[in-house]
């Protein structure tokens, strides 16, 4: 079984005079434990259909079934939930609560999802360890660099014990050393712990370290390959 | 976590929380102020009304109010209930009046007044009048026919101590009559209209000139404490069924409207003070909502139900209001207490306050019920301006704040 399965996927918006197709027809399957780069010039629809898949936006027409789910049939709370329990994000803009540490930023999520306390403190320490802020727990974001912050937006993300993390541009704001340091991290916790990533980039970096990039133009898959 | 997140929220924007906490915290403080400012006055003038004017209970003929005050109403054994009642448990003192309409003349001027004819020594102890004698002394210093005369009765009469007045007034007979008293002392109460309106002799006196078989028109009854008022005028109507027995709100009604007007009037005060307040804090909430549309929407994304989003703002504009309220009502209780002992000397407007009877010096008071009312009245304040922001934020689709990150 698939964590991913979309069919015959759209999304048209209908803003302007001409309905504009920015997915049209996509049919994809994504695998447990895979490291993949949805990867297309700008327009191509690469963000619209990992927003798709992340339930975050409806399609015009098609199915998206993630772990068995048809999130199409699903109402907006069901959506919600589903997202806490079932879907990590890593935004471009790491995105992390500006009042919060870094332990309570990856904490949060586990709150929303009523975790006991012993649970959600053993869980938070590992995950920062994992990422390599062990001594940056109690640091706001302020405090933090953007690759910092970028890899507590991912200990935030994995927190929750996702079937699957979306990463939508997660090194465009990083400089090349904590780019490749942030990849190096999720390439382990791929490798090692079977965590699935799907990532939109543009970045070449990520790009050579996915094992499988999908190429999208004007909404549709044009090239979906695998590679070592 | 919520409250937490919510705490630190409102401290992102320092100035800003300062400024309309600072404005709730000064809204509150005026309003709980005025409203013990106002609640002073009127505890004083009831204090007032009953200790020096009305007392806590009255009896009189059942006719006498009736007809107007008829000299020929007064109560039959007065003397002897007078007495009865005088050693009763509730009552500290009571006090027999024989009173009569009339006129006052003196060689400038004339002037229709009430003549209360009193046992000096027992109204002294029932309204303290003896301590409000600022000329002269309390019927010492004339060897007959004393009078107390108001001092603005005085001025209009232009008579001063030790001047001869004349008392015009009808005898039990129906002849009129007329007696010539001296000014033994002139008294000033809180009231310049009662000053102006009444006048003190001896009833021994009186009582020869009006006639002997009257006893007293009045009896005024001052409890051991305010708290025995219902329980007494029920006892005393039970045990004198053909006399008129009136408690002091029945007496003075108007003070009963006062009360209950007051109390209106501050809820509606209050309720402008925390609607203006309202608007300051939905301003902010939404300026609050507005710039964080991307951080709202990322907390939806990540699986931030409806109910909790909302819950963080109510929370947030709850701190807010809660904050500034608690600051204000403190500082309302501080400066209450303070000037509860101290007074606010409202001199400049004597003129103006003396004329219906209010004292030139106000000691605020408020109960404790006003404290929680006012702190409820913050609480759905906060609810209700959360609601426009709260709206705003339950509107946001996550993915459109995804697409600007």
């Amino acid at each position: 079984m698939y964590v991913i399965e979309t069919k015959d996927l759209s999304k048209v918006y209908d803003n302007g005079a001409v309905p504009v197709h920015a997915v049209n027809g996509v049919d994809l399957n994504i695998e447990d434990d895979e490291f993949t780069a949805i990867v297309g010039p700008s327009g191509s629809g690469k963000t619209t259909l990992l927003n798709m898949v992340g339930g975050l936006d409806s399609p015009t027409a098609g199915t998206i079934v993630v772990n068995g789910k048809d999130l199409s049939r699903m109402r907006e709370n069901e959506l919600i939930n589903f997202r806490l329990n079932h879907i990590g994000f890593v935004f471009q803009s790491y995105n992390l609560i500006p009042v919060l540490t870094a332990k309570e930023n990856t904490e949060f999520i586990m709150l929303l999802q009523k975790r006991p306390k012993k649970e959600r403190d053993a869980r938070v320490l590992s995950l920062l360890k994992e990422v390599g802020l062990s001594d940056k727990i109690n640091k706001k974001p302020s405090e933090l660099s953007g690759g910092q912050q970028q890899r507590v937006a991912v200990a935030r993300a994995l927190a929750a014990k996702p079937d699957f993390v979306l990463a939508d541009e997660p090194t465009a704001n990083l400089d090349s050393k904590s780019a490749t340091n942030l990849l190096n991290i999720m390439a382990r916790l791929n490798k090692e712990e079977g965590t699935t990533f799907i990532f939109s980039t543009h970045d070449q970096r990520v790009i050579d370290r996915a094992r499988r990039v999908i190429t999208l133009e004007d909404g549709k898959i044009v090239k979906d390959i695998t590679q070592n | 976590m919520l409250i937490k997140i919510s705490w630190r929220n409102i401290w992102r924007h320092k100035l800003r929380s300062a400024v309309v906490i600072t404005a709730i915290a000064l809204g509150l403080w005026a309003g709980v102020f005025i409203m013990g400012f106002y609640f002073g006055i009127i505890e004083q003038k009831i204090n007032d009304v009953v200790r020096s004017e009305v007392s806590h209970i009255q009896i009189h003929h059942p006719d006498y109010k009736k007809e107007d005050f008829n000299i020929n109403y007064f109560i039959p054994d007065g003397l002897t209930i007078s007495e009865d009642l005088s050693v009763d448990t509730l009552v500290q003192y009571t006090s027999g009046r024989v009173i009569s309409m009339g006129m006052i003349g003196s060689a400038k001027a004339n002037s229709g007044v009430r003549i209360i004819g009193i046992d000096p020594e027992v109204e002294a102890l029932l309204t303290g009048i003896d301590n409000k004698v600022i000329e002269g002394a309390f019927f010492k210093g004339v060897k007959r026919n004393a009078i107390l005369v108001g001092q603005k009765l005085a001025t209009k009469l232009n008579i001063k101590v030790r001047s001869k007045v004349v008392l015009t007034f009808q005898h039990i007979n129906g002849e009129i009559t007329a007696a010539a008293f001296r000014v033994a002392g002139i008294f000033k109460t809180l009231n310049t209209t009662y000053d102006e309106s009444n006048v003190y002799v001896n009833n021994k006196e009186f009582r020869k000139l009006v006639g002997e078989n009257i006893t007293y028109h009045e009896i005024a009854i001052l409890l051991k404490e305010h708290e025995y008022v219902d329980t007494a005028a029920e006892k005393y109507k039970g045990l004198y069924p053909g006399l008129l027995v009136e408690d002091w709100l029945e007496i003075v009604p108007l003070m009963r409207y006062m009360t209950d007007m007051m109390d209106q009037v501050m809820l509606i005060f209050m309720l402008i003070i925390m609607l203006a307040l309202m608007f300051g804090i939905v301003n902010t909430m939404l300026m609050a909502v507005l710039e964080r549309t991307r951080e709202l929407g990322m907390l939806m994304a990540i699986g931030m139900n409806k109910f909790r989003l909302f819950n963080m703002i109510l929370l947030e504009t709850l701190i807010l209001a809660m904050v500034g309220g608690l600051i204000g009502l403190i500082l309302g209780y501080i400066t209450i207490e303070y000037y509860a002992v101290k007074g606010i000397d409202v001199g400049i407007f004597s003129a103006a306050y003396e004329s219906v009877g209010f004292s030139t010096k106000v000691f605020p008071q408020l109960e404790a019920r006003y404290y929680i009312q006012t702190a409820l009245q913050v609480v759905i304040l906060s609810i209700f301006a959360s609601l426009y922001p709260g709206r705003k934020a339950l509107k946001l689709k996550p993915v459109e704040a995804i697409r600007k990150i």
